[in-house]
Parts: structure tokens; C-alpha cells; sequence
């Protein structure tokens, strides 16, 4: 099974690199980007019978810093 | 004092630190990361400034996981010392021995000059050396130096004197300037200047030498 973890900076914590983004695409004459934030995209091949719970408990420990990351789990196959 | 300067692939900062523990007295162990103990009788943990794990996923992440990480956290918790510095700061946010992180600079630089700090308080074993007020210049070398917490945490440290060095001038936008944190128990210090890069009068300064042999000292009397 296949799964995909989406890791992003939790709402309210500055992205130094979503802003230079969002003033990069600006100075490329792209008008309205009003904010830009960037994550990760993190996919997983894992054996089959892998619980959501189980890869809950990766981000927990590992994929994401809950202190300012939040993560969501896709199941894909 | 006996100290162990953990090792990690990539550390680059582990040869300075041991100079810089021996230098002021300490009888020092390097320890590669797959060791699943530390050394009997170590008071002192090092955690050293690099590039642990090439930084994936995100800086000291991968080391935090390391086995020898968990030798680190039982030290902690049976009241030993541990200095994490720069990349070793970093892991110990990363292991939940230190609140908060140390996010991308602000002006998303790598950031390698000398800065000054100011020296908060005297009160705890990194600092006894220096007087609160002085103003001390160490090195820095980071990219990921940036201090972040939440308010309640930096009402925190605050209230409890937990912040020993703010620079004079912030060179990565961390939050109220803050240099370092200290642990609750004051035994646990990190920070992303380096002061082992400063023990020399080759290095072009010295003030660096003050941190280790106060550390010393508290800890051949303890």
C-alpha cells in the first residue's frame, strides 16, 4: 500500500521561504498571490496491513515537528 | 569531569569541542552515534555543530532518532549536563530536551561571522564564568539558526531566567534576540554561537574559554 503525508508549517508560524516565494512570483509579474506557503509532500510504500494509526505515529516521532509542523495522512492504494 | 562528544556522519564541530573540553581540563570520549550507551561516569554530554544526516528532513532530526539519543535523554533525566551547540542545539530541540525550534533565517541566509552576545545571567554552570551584562564575541555559522517558540514558552524562559545569550545584533531573526536556551534544571544548554570556536588566541578570540572552564569547575565540585 502506498500512502502520502502531507507536513506543513502550522497556521500563525512564519514561512521565510513561502514569503520569498510569494515576492519571487511577484517580481515575475504574477499579480495577487497573496500568500504563499510551502510544505512538504512525503510518500511512504509500506507493507500491507499498515494501520493509519501507525503512520500517525511516524509523524508523531519523525516526519513532522509538531511544535510547529501539522501533517495530514492520504491512504492511496 | 569526564565528557563525551557525540559523533555523528556529519558532525564537522566534534574536533573543536573535545580541544576545547580538554583544554580546560575535561577527560574527553568521542561517541559514535550507534552506540547505545554512553561511557560509565560521564557528567558531560556534547552535542557538536555540522550537518548531522546532511540535514534531511529537517536539521538534527535525524540524529534525535539516533541510539545514542536515548542514552542522551536517560543522562538527562538522571540530572546530567549536556551543551548542544549549533547543529548539537538543534537535535536537542529536535529530542524534546529543549522547548521550541530553530527554524530557516529569516533572511533565508547562511549566516558565518562573528556576533556579539550579551550575557543574561550568571546562573547556571555555562555562565558562571562570564557576569551578567558582559558581552562576549563568538562565532556563528548556520542557516538554521532562527529561535522560534510560542508566547507562552517564551513567557517562560523569560520568567525564569532560561535565556543566558541574546546577540547584541540579530543576525537570524530569532525571537527577542535569543542566542540560547536553557532546560528547566539549568543543566541542559543550547546554542547556535560557538564558543569552542573561540578558546585560542589563533581563533581571534577567546572568550569562549571562560564557558568551558566555568562548566568545569561547577562540575569538579559537584
Amino acid at each position: 500500500m502506498k500512502a502520502k503525508v502531507h507536513v506543513m508549517l502550522k497556521e500563525g508560524v512564519l514561512d521565510p521561504q513561502g514569503a520569498a516565494i510569494q515576492h519571487a512570483l511577484g517580481a515575475l509579474g504574477f499579480a495577487g498571490v497573496n500568500e504563499v506557503r510551502q510544505g512538504k509532500v512525503i510518500l511512504l510504500d509500506l507493507a500491507d496491513g499498515t494501520t493509519e494509526p501507525m503512520i500517525a505515529e511516524m509523524c508523531e516521532k519523525l516526519l513532522a515537528n509538531t511544535v510547529i509542523e501539522s501533517y495530514t495522512i492520504e491512504i492511496m492504494s | 569531569m569526564k565528557a563525551a562528544v557525540l559523533v555523528f556522519p556529519g558532525s564537522n564541530c566534534d574536533r573543536d569541542m573535545a580541544v576545547a573540553l580538554r583544554g580546560a581540563g575535561a577527560d574527553v570520549t568521542m561517541v559514535w552515534h550507534k552506540e547505545g550507551e554512553l561511557p560509565s561516569g560521564v557528567d558531560l554530554v556534547a552535542v557538536p555543530g555540522g550537518f548531522s544526516f546532511g540535514d534531511y528532513l529537517r536539521c538534527g532530526a535525524i540524529a534525535a532518532q539516533a541510539p545514542i539519543a536515548a542514552a542522551l535523554q536517560n543522562h538527562v533525566k538522571r540530572g546530567g549536563y549536556a551543551l548542544g551547540v549549533c547543529n548539537g542545539f538543534q537535535v536537542l530541540t529536535e529530542t524534546g530536551l529543549l522547548p521550541g525550534i530553530l527554524m530557516r533565517n529569516a533572511a533565508l541566509k547562511f549566516v558565518c561571522k562573528t556576533v556579539g552576545l550579551r550575557v543574561e545571567t550568571s546562573q547556571s554552570a555555562f555562565t558562571n564564568g562570564y557576569k551578567a551584562g558582559d558581552v562576549v564575541n563568538f562565532p556563528v555559522a548556520h542557516h538554521d539558526g532562527n529561535y522560534v517558540t510560542d508566547a507562552e514558552t517564551l513567557d517562560m524562559l523569560k520568567g525564569e531566567a532560561r535565556i543566558p545569550f541574546r546577540y547584541t545584533d540579530n543576525p537570524n531573526g530569532s525571537i527577542d534576540d535569543i542566542a540560547a536556551v536553557l532546560s528547566e534544571n539549568r543543566r541542559v544548554l543550547g546554542m547556535m554561537p560557538h564558543p569552542e570556536r573561540a578558546v585560542d588566541a589563533g581563533h581571534g578570540g577567546t572568550d569562549g574559554q571562560a564557558l568551558f572552564r566555568g562548566l568545569l569547575s561547577e562540575l569538579m565540585t559537584a
